[in-house]
């Protein structure tokens, strides 16, 4: 089964250290719902833009790699038999229903999580 | 470099999957001349299986196809305008020439789109005109794939887009999205369009063959396009179930027919061998939908209540496992909002399996005295079930007869012939 990873692109990541439950009810909901479903194989929030450390050969900074207004806040891995399905699932994310950001789809070459013993 | 002509021909598929309707629609707006888009855009995508493998595949597919249908609309436009040079068809190079290049983010392209589907499933048209024309135009399809979905030939086809895109031409038909007080009703239309394009590719009427998968394909992807354009209206719990709906039942595609291509029931499926990864994206879709619905206040539409319904079987760990209670409760609802003969017949299926054969019987009996489903195989071939498991096998015997003889394709009455067979005199079981 081919897998898809969507990247979330946002503002700012709902996921502060201390971020209150309530204002992550819908990205739980949505989390929820796609694990149920079997989708989902995998899921990571990120915290927000400022906890964000890039490093070039020449210089360590803080902030996100890419200076734009939107940025990575998090990402998930999905199963779809196509491209086309991944995209459909893509689109139920909050990000894009609320309009504050929106997703990337990107086929997985290959990978996985590495350590047998997690 | 070259390009791998693998990669490269999967690059035009892909692009054809994404861009068609958006190069399409935009083509149309500008020039007014469906033929002519139309066949612009199967220009530039034959010109791309040609060129993308020996130059290497465009950074931006999109707009590479853009320019070169565009371009070929213009020269066509040309070469035709050279005699009479009329000051509209001056105007339409005008404008096309303007026309910008890229794609994704013109941010008018998915209201082009729009525009185009709701031109396609207009009213004025008749049903059979409004699936075709959406096939061909919307979905890109040949004039010849769209003949062989429905069986017959190109020439009777070709002759009804025809007479289609002439009836938008002479009525006036606008090519624009409807204004709001419209819209309701409209896109409703789209989605029974839709429905019954898959519909027509799941159980094909006529025909040796139970499934008609290039119809199925595109009633799916042409939903998913619905979707990514109607994202925050009011229909899009609907559109979102509709696609549930559809890929539930697409699910089973595989495990329909056996490997002598007869007919195998819901309940004899190989369950193991279920579309998982299909069934996953309709569960999500459907909990979108409902999660959509509950904080939108909107009642469940027909289409949520069927996938809904869909879920049930697929969720289940085997046929007895199904709940029947909740079938049958939602098939009540699904009858409350659009009341039908054969929501009838199925709420008293799901209740002969929830109650037992005698209380099903007893409403499909009602439902026979109505006579609304005089002619659909599909009441008798029920009660037959029913009654052959009430060991009433001579009633059954008659009803799987006349249920064959109404049977629509022939790998239904070949299904029929073999229940005949196992309750026919002489047999053991």
């Amino acid at each position: 089964m081919p897998q898809f990873a969507i990247l979330i692109y946002a503002d700012e990541s709902l996921h502060a250290v201390r971020a209150a439950e309530a204002e992550l009810e819908e990205n739980h909901q949505h989390a929820k719902d796609l694990s149920a479903s079997g989708t989902m194989s995998l899921a990571y929030a990120l915290t927000p833009r400022a906890n964000a450390v890039s490093i070039r050969r020449d210089s360590t900074d803080a902030g996100p790699f890419v200076q734009a207004d939107q940025f990575v806040a998090g990402f998930y891995v999905v199963d779809a038999p196509d491209l086309n399905s991944a995209v459909a699932i893509a689109r139920l994310n909050p990000a894009v229903r609320t309009r504050t950001g929106g997703v990337e789809v990107r086929p997985v070459h290959s990978g996985g999580i590495t350590a047998n013993n997690k | 470099m070259v390009t791998a002509p693998t990669d490269a021909q999967a690059a035009v598929e892909m692009a054809s999957a994404v861009e068609t309707a958006r190069i399409t629609a935009t083509l149309i707006r500008v020039t007014g001349d469906w033929s002519l888009a139309e066949d612009c855009v199967q220009d530039a995508f034959a010109r791309a299986l040609v060129d993308w493998p020996v130059r290497g595949i465009p950074r931006n597919t999109g707009a590479w196809l853009t320019t070169v249908a565009k371009n070929r609309a213009i020269d066509r436009m040309r070469s035709a305008a050279s005699e009479k040079r009329a000051v509209r068809e001056l105007a339409i190079l005008t404008e096309l020439e303007e026309l910008p290049d890229g794609s994704g983010g013109n941010p008018g392209a998915d209201d082009d789109r729009l525009r185009l589907i709701y031109t396609c499933c207009h009213p004025a048209l008749p049903l059979d005109a409004r699936v075709a024309l959406t096939l061909r135009t919307v979905a890109g399809l040949t004039t010849g794939e769209i003949a062989r979905a429905f069986l017959v030939s190109e020439a009777t086809m070709s002759k009804r887009l025809v007479r289609a895109r002439a009836k938008i031409r002479n009525a006036g038909i606008p090519y624009r999205v409807p204004p709001p007080e419209l819209i309701s009703e409209r896109t409703a239309g789209i989605l029974a369009v839709l429905y019954l394009m898959f519909n027509e590719g799941y159980s094909a009427t006529g025909g040796a063959t139970l499934i008609r998968e290039p119809l199925v394909r595109e009633a799916i992807r042409l939903t998913r396009l619905l979707i990514g354009l109607l994202g925050g209206s009011p229909h899009e719990p609907e559109a979102l179930a509709l696609l549930a709906l559809m890929l539930f039942h697409h699910a089973r595609r595989g495990t329909r027919t056996d490997a002598a291509g007869d007919l195998v029931t819901l309940e004899e499926q190989d369950r193991g061998s279920w579309d998982r990864a299909a069934i996953g994206e309709a569960m999500a879709l459907l909990a979108a939908a409902e999660h959509m619905g509950i904080s939108r206040r909107s009642r469940p539409g027909s289409y949520r209540i069927q996938a809904a319904i869909a879920a049930c079987h697929m969720t289940a760990p085997d046929a007895g496992g199904t709940d029947f209670a909740k079938v049958a409760l939602l098939y009540d609802h699904l009858g409350q909002i659009a009341p039908s003969p054969v929501i009838e017949l199925n709420r008293a299926v799901a209740v002969a399996m929830s109650q037992g054969p005698e209380a099903g019987l007893a409403l499909i009996d009602r439902l026979e005295q109505t006579r609304s489903l005089d002619g659909y195989y599909l009441l008798p071939a029920a009660k037959a079930d029913l009654l052959r498991r009430l060991g009433r096998r001579t009633e059954a015997y008659r009803e799987y007869c006349r249920a064959r003889e109404l049977a629509p394709s022939e790998v239904e009455r070949r299904y029929l012939g073999k229940r005949l067979a196992e309750t026919g005199p002489g047999s053991s079981s």
